[in-house]
């Protein structure tokens, strides 16, 4: 007992004194001039002014007149982006991935669309905090685990809860295909490597049976609920959309075939480590794709080195709509989603088609393009200011950044402890 | 009951007398030798597998050959067996088998923590070494199986326990099912055993792992010598055991190239030359497997196709295994081009009856007949050193032959008998009468037209009345033939005959319908054409190239030294950024650096608005590896990551893709004192040994933290569990190492110990310590323990609270490589922040940037280049982190690291900026050769999608025609890291 009061206070108290005070409403009109602004929409624009107020872009443009009030930040020579987004993520739902007691993400269960992330979602995470100085505003927050892992929510990264966090609440649900190959089991005897699963018919037709399950429920009026089937009917009008995580050109067409059959109406596939090969499949449906982190590992020895650092522009030359994520690393690396999105420049990607993949692109998929992802006016002043190019690790320095035009705080656990030692340093150098 | 026993002594006959002539007898008389010959004449006999007589002699008397040759003189008392037109060989010979001998039982699962410590008393320390079992102790002669094996040609087999890593003796056993055990066992301690396979018969922990195997191998020779001069009070049966069976055949049971090299590696630094089982791949690295005059033992289980019809399951294999399809069959004969002797075992076949096929295709694919015969006669008889006795049919060798209709390896040939020890076997009979042909039958008013065709012992029927097909069953054996067929309407005939040689005609008696029985007579109306056989063999086998190593992006050549002058670069040098500089890159070397250099006559590359830097240097990876942990024991400073290099990992190619050209490959977290590293430079295509860093210094791994204590795993048994126990455990250790180096050097006898020789090492400055690390209390610590023994810490890697102790950390003068912005995935990386590795350099630390695993080793310089957003390092410092200051903290600094003249040319071509996100590695140079070039690469891509289409189809061919096919399956290779078990 007196250990576990121990534990609850020193994670209390860590994460209490960590966490940035969430910043106001914006109170005066705010006036950036002389910005490179990069849309987000594949358009860039040199000195620029961006004004907002109330939380909203009310204009912006070259050679606006500049207003004579609110405040005033001169960014000559400097960059404006909107706030980078990252989907598919479980951000604040885990915070240290050894300390089970510290994790959120996956919920017992094999069909659980009931299952929602909003609610779990620590708006107090020293993870979280730590996007904001690389530009990463927004995220996804998603359930992960078992097939149909649950219900995600659309949230942006300064808040004092989840209710305040909430862009979007229940946006999707989130569906993990199963997989053509599996791992032998080799201590019963099977291959060492991959072999086929199979099973994988079985699973394919548990997961229809679902589905026509959910249909049927929904149209009648049921006296008793089901948590399950009802937390599905939003596929069917539309209101949410179907996130399925699959890989393989067979999972993806088996998955979009089934979505489609069964009369799901935004599909977004998650992954799509092959979807260059069932590019006209996607086109004819609309399917968007949120591609893997473009510093992942080929996932076939004979694949090209670089296949992943490509597939984003291989898409896009496509004719296909791509976001980025980045599902299958750390949480913490969700603050180099900059990074995977200029990984694809080198691979011949135009830098502001590659600011797409994480903005302007990644909102319509998730569906907050009427507020999100783009530098227009009338949308939200979610943005930041970055001393050089946001794409690059070695220009990525943010001076400012604005969630909904709030002037949120760039200063981390990790700012703290950078400063409090470099002053320790001082401190001996001086003698004291 | 006594009809069973007089037919038992009727086979025994010429048997029993040989064997046990002082044994007393009660059920009959004495006085019955059997002193007669047996002669097979007029046979083509292969007295060995290059001494062949035709229409030659073999006599043979109580079990053993008496004389072979062209003109033998047939004793009177000889039974004469006329051989025309058959051949005799002698009966083949398998080294390495499981034949009889009991597994032992299989430990049962074990409780809430790992077993660390032995489970027997009076042996070895290790449970997994046994050699003192002996396979004889649990030898139980199997008939079923005998007679499987007869029936493949095998007279005698050696079997062992096959488990363990010493294995213990084996035992030598004729397949005579009609002897008793005291004629049947040539040798019951035949050759000892050794593998790498820890025992099933107990949990005990270590070793875990490829490499601790190696390294208790080694300590287990050291052992038995410490102990055979007689330095231990106590008793000790396992080393004890090892010590007398040191005259034996040693066989390493090994199972794949690499291992083969190990096992020699492991023989040759106690002078002893292993016999050792191959994997089938040796023709990878034929010129390594042929340096180790090693004998080996060869399984030919050559890989069936891979079922390619559905084209998504296609896609998940390899190249490397289609073309290990495509080579695997031709590794017999790239052994014996090379000339290196093996024999054939059936180790990794599903049954014995697959053998004849397998090696009638590694005959396809080039092996000579007569190194197959001898791979399964003479050599394995001189492996086991019983050439005087088996494998040949010289006189007064064992009568184990067999009687062939022709040449052994002919997909026609029949094996009829197979003699062992003197005892007939009859495989197939040799007296069957041909009866095919077709023929017109009589029954009952009614002539059926009988056609029979097949083989000659087991023909099949086709029956017709008029032109329709009538159901029918035919059994021929023992010259007594059974047609039996049926009619609608009408009901089933029965007919038996006995058939006589050379007739034409067979009369035999019909059952009709209504029961009742009548004679009728078959005549033959024309004779059995046999139908010219499709001529298979005519196509030969298109073989692909071997590539280095044998994967996808394998080099058809390994690249060569250049002399390659950079024009016009962005030079990074050590300290400076040159802006429009030449180098010149000869000799493997950096020759020169500067304005308008003169090409000579080196390859002239335009590398203007292109960066031209040192090749990245990785402080801590496991990629290349086949094992990262041996957590066996708190300590393992006796394994060695050197031992378990994996050349053929794509990793290793990948890495040079991101501009990497030497990485330190670490062992992992498991244990407080971890093993020896391995530095290697990423020379895709050499072997293991060439890959390792020449004259690099030496270095271990150390660890701190969670993993050691193991924190986050279900083990509660092990010491230490807390920090605290941490430091116990450096002090105990190197208090041990610090005594047994000064007995050592006092000159008096002291007990090899492999652990404390390494540790020694660091006390006398001699290895370095590489030391993963968390928080600022443990590498504080850490420091101490160094200084209280007289040395330093060289490196703290992960060191993710460095910037705590900074300070301390210059004072110590111990450098760190950190990663660039890691966290939050354990407890203790809490407090880990991206700008530590900008804190620690400012206060003077030496800085690296690592990877620890394959994803970031290859982008290693934007790992760089974030060190100047978090914390404000200036380029050119940013860059030393990954190349000079990892050369300095694996004291290599004096010749990588920097591009300067006189330093190795390990360097990269940049396409951008290197420190940019933007930047491609375009040429990655190790000492002057290009192992990586974008060019290259594409065209290395474009042959890898044409050799696998190749292979499909090849493949779709051979399921076509009927070969044996199994499932794709994708093998894949575990990504490590520190905490891979």
């Amino acid at each position: 007992m007196k250990k576990i009061f121990l534990i609850i206070a020193i994670v209390f108290g860590v994460s209490l004194n960590a966490q940035q005070t969430p910043a106001p409403p914006q109170s005066e009109q705010i006036a950036i001039i002389g910005a490179t602004a990069h849309i987000g929409n594949g358009e860039v624009i040199e000195n620029c002014t961006i004004i907002f107020k109330d939380g909203k872009i009310t204009a912006i443009g070259a050679g606006l007149m500049a207003p004579t009030v609110g405040t005033m930040i001169n960014a000559e020579g400097k960059h404006v982006y909107p706030g980078f987004i990252a989907p598919s993520k479980s951000l604040g739902l885990v915070e240290v991935d050894a300390v089970r007691a510290s994790d959120d993400q996956d919920e017992i269960g094999e069909m659980i669309p009931h299952v929602r992330s909003l609610i779990a979602y620590n708006a107090e995470s020293k993870v979280v905090e730590s996007m904001r100085p690389n530009g990463v505003l927004i995220g996804q927050v998603t359930p992960v685990g078992g097939t149909i892992s649950g219900t995600s929510s659309i949230v942006q990264f300064d808040a004092w809860n989840w209710e305040d966090a909430a862009v979007k609440t229940d946006d999707g649900i989130h569906m993990n295909w199963p997989n053509f190959f599996r791992r032998g089991r080799w201590w019963a005897g099977e291959e060492r490597g991959f072999i086929p699963n199979k099973e994988y018919g079985k699973e394919m037709a548990d997961i229809e049976m679902f589905f026509q399950n959910s249909i049927a429920y929904g149209k009648a009026s049921e006296d008793e609920k089901n948590l399950p089937f009802a937390a599905m009917q939003g596929l069917f009008d539309g209101s949410q959309r179907l996130y399925i995580h699959a890989d393989g050109e067979k999972e993806m067409t088996d998955a979009v075939t089934m979505a489609k059959e069964m009369g799901v109406k935004n599909v977004v596939i998650v992954g799509g480590y092959r979807a260059n090969k069932i590019v006209d499949l996607l086109k004819e449906h609309n399917i968007p794709v949120l591609v893997e982190r473009t510093h992942a590992l080929p996932s076939f020895e004979d694949d090209d080195y670089d296949i992943t650092y490509k597939l984003p522009k291989l898409l896009v030359d496509a004719g296909l709509l791509v976001g980025l994520q980045n599902e299958d690393a750390a949480n913490f690396q969700v603050r180099n989603l900059a990074f995977y999105a200029g990984q694809t420049v080198a691979q011949g990607l135009d830098k502001e088609t590659a600011l797409q993949l994480i903005t302007g692109n990644t909102a319509k998929i998730l569906g907050i393009d009427d507020m999100y992802g783009t530098l227009e006016e009338g949308k939200s002043a979610t943005l930041f200011i970055s001393e050089g190019d946001a794409l690059d690790m070695r220009t990525n320095k943010l001076t400012k950044a604005y969630i909904d035009g709030r002037d949120v705080s760039l200063e981390t656990h990790q700012t703290e402890l950078w400063k409090r030692y470099m002053g320790k340093y001082e401190r001996e150098k001086e003698g004291q | 009951m006594k009809l069973k026993l007089l037919a038992l002594l009727f086979f025994v006959g010429s048997v029993s007398l040989f064997a046990q002539d002082y044994f007393p007898i009660n059920d009959g008389v004495k006085a019955k030798k059997n002193n007669n010959y047996t002669a097979f004449t007029n046979a083509k006999i292969y007295v060995t597998p290059t001494q062949i007589i035709n229409k030659g002699t073999l006599l043979i008397q109580n079990g053993k050959v008496v004389q072979v040759g062209k003109s033998v003189n047939i004793p009177k008392n000889a039974i004469v067996e006329d051989m025309s037109g058959k051949s005799i060989y002698p009966s083949f010979i398998d080294v390495l088998s499981g034949f009889g001998v009991k597994l032992p039982k299989e430990a049962s699962g074990g409780g809430r923590s790992a077993q660390y410590g032995p489970s027997r008393e009076g042996f070895y320390w290790n449970d997994h070494i046994m050699p003192e079992n002996d396979a004889i102790s649990s030898f139980e002669y199997d008939k079923k199986q005998a007679e499987e094996l007869r029936n493949a040609g095998f007279g005698t087999i050696n079997a062992h326990i096959e488990d363990g890593i010493a294995r213990g003796t084996g035992v030598l056993v004729a397949l005579n099912d009609e002897a008793s055990e005291a004629q049947r066992i040539l040798s019951d301690k035949s050759a000892q055993y050794f593998s790498f396979e820890k025992s099933q018969a107990s949990r005990q922990s270590y070793p875990g792992s490829l490499m601790g195997a190696m390294a208790l191998m080694r300590q287990v020779y050291y052992d038995m010598d410490w102990y055979s001069k007689g330095n231990v009070n106590t008793k000790d049966r396992s080393l004890e055991a090892l010590i007398a069976n040191k005259g034996l055949t040693q066989i390493y049971v090994a199972g794949d190239n690499g291992n083969v090299l190990r096992a020699d590696k492991i023989g040759d630094l106690f002078g002893i030359q292993y016999t050792i089982l191959g994997g089938g791949d040796e023709y990878e690295r034929i010129d390594e497997i042929k340096a180790t005059n090693a004998k080996l033992i060869l399984p030919v289980n050559f890989p069936d196709a891979f079922d390619v019809s559905n084209p998504y399951q296609a896609k998940y294999i390899a190249l490397k295994d289609m073309r290990h399809w495509n080579l695997a069959p031709s590794n017999p004969k790239v052994l014996a081009d090379n000339g290196v002797e093996f024999s054939i075992t059936l180790h990794g076949l599903k049954s014995p009856k697959d053998l004849k096929d397998k090696i009638m295709k590694a005959i396809t694919y080039g092996l000579p007949e007569t190194k197959a015969l001898e791979a399964l006669t003479t050599i394995p008889a001189s492996i086991l050193g019983k050439s005087n006795e088996i494998g040949s049919l010289q006189p007064g060798s064992q009568a184990n032959f067999l009687i062939t209709s022709g040449d052994i390896f002919d997909k026609g040939t029949t094996l009829y008998e197979n003699w062992v020890q003197g005892t007939k076997n009859i495989v197939e009979s040799m007296d069957v009468i041909d009866i095919r042909g077709d023929y017109d039958l009589a029954v009952n008013g009614t002539t059926y037209k009988v056609s029979l065709t097949g083989d000659a012992d087991k023909p099949k029927a086709e029956i017709k009345k008029g032109e329709e097909k009538v159901d029918s069953k035919i059994d021929y054996s023992a010259d007594w033939l059974n047609i039996s067929f049926s009619e609608d309407n009408i009901g089933s005939y029965r007919w038996v005959a006995q058939v006589m040689p050379g007739a034409n005609s067979i009369k035999g008696t019909a059952v009709l319908p209504n029961g009742d029985e009548t004679t009728a007579t078959m005549t033959k109306t024309s004779p059995f054409e046999e139908k010219a056989e499709e001529d298979e063999t005519a196509e030969k086998p298109q073989l692909m190239a071997v590539t280095y190593p044998n994967v996808g992006y394998g080099f058809k050549e390994k690249p060569k030294q250049e002399s390659i002058l950079f024009k016009n670069a962005t030079v990074w040098t050590g300290e400076s950024i040159l802006e429009n500089t030449d180098v010149l890159i000869k000799n493997g070397e950096i020759s020169k650096i500067g304005k308008d250099l003169r090409a000579g006559g080196a390859t002239v590359v335009d590398a203007t608005g292109k960066h031209l830097t040192a090749g990245i240097i990785d402080e801590h990876t496991h990629i290349a590896a086949l094992a990262i942990n041996e957590g066996g024991h708190n300590s393992s400073a006796e394994v060695r990551m050197e031992d378990v290099i994996d050349p053929k990992d794509v990793a290793i190619y990948r890495d040079l893709a991101g501009g990497v050209t030497t990485a330190q490959l670490l062992h992992g977290s498991a244990n407080p004192i971890g093993g020896q590293s391995a530095i290697i430079r990423m020379k895709w295509g050499e072997s293991a040994e060439d890959m390792v860093f020449d004259n690099s210094p030496k270095f271990i791994k150390f660890a701190l933290g969670e993993n050691v204590k193991q924190s986050n795993w279900g083990s509660y048994s092990r010491f230490p569990q807390t920090r605290m126990g941490v430091e116990q455990v450096y002090t105990d250790y190197f208090q041990r190492a610090k005594e047994y180096d000064e007995k050592k050097k006092s000159g008096e006898p002291y007990r090899h110990d492999e652990e404390m020789e390494t540790l020694a090492e660091i006390l006398n400055g001699e290895r370095f310590i590489s030391c993963h690390s968390y928080v600022q209390s443990e590498i504080n610590m850490m420091m101490k323990v160094a200084e209280k023994f007289g040395f330093r810490v060289n490196t703290f890697t992960h060191i993710l609270e460095g910037y705590k102790v900074a300070d301390k950390m210059a004072e110590h003068g111990v450098g760190g490589g950190t990663f660039s912005d890691w966290w939050a995935y354990k407890y203790e990386v809490n407090d880990a922040i991206p700008y530590n590795a900008a804190i620690m350099s400012s206060q003077g630390v030496t800085v690296a940037i690592n990877s620890d695993d394959a994803e970031m080793s290859r982008r290693l310089n934007q790992e760089a280049g974030k060190t100047v957003k978090y914390g404000g390092m200036s380029e050119i410092e940013a860059w030393k982190m990954v190349t000079l200051n990892p050369a300095k903290l694996l004291h290599l600094d004096d010749r990588v690291g920097s591009i300067e003249e006189g330093k190795d040319a390990d360097i990269v071509l940049w396409s951008d900026h290197p420190l940019s996100v933007y930047a491609k590695a375009e040429k990655t140079l190790i000492e002057g050769k290009v192992y990586f070039d974008l060019e290259k690469d594409k065209m290395l891509r474009e042959s890898i999608k044409k050799e696998r289409n190749q292979l499909i189809g090849m493949m779709l061919n051979d399921n076509k025609k009927g070969g044996k096919s199994k499932t794709p399956v994708q093998s894949k290779k575990e990504e490590f890291n520190c905490d891979t078990l």
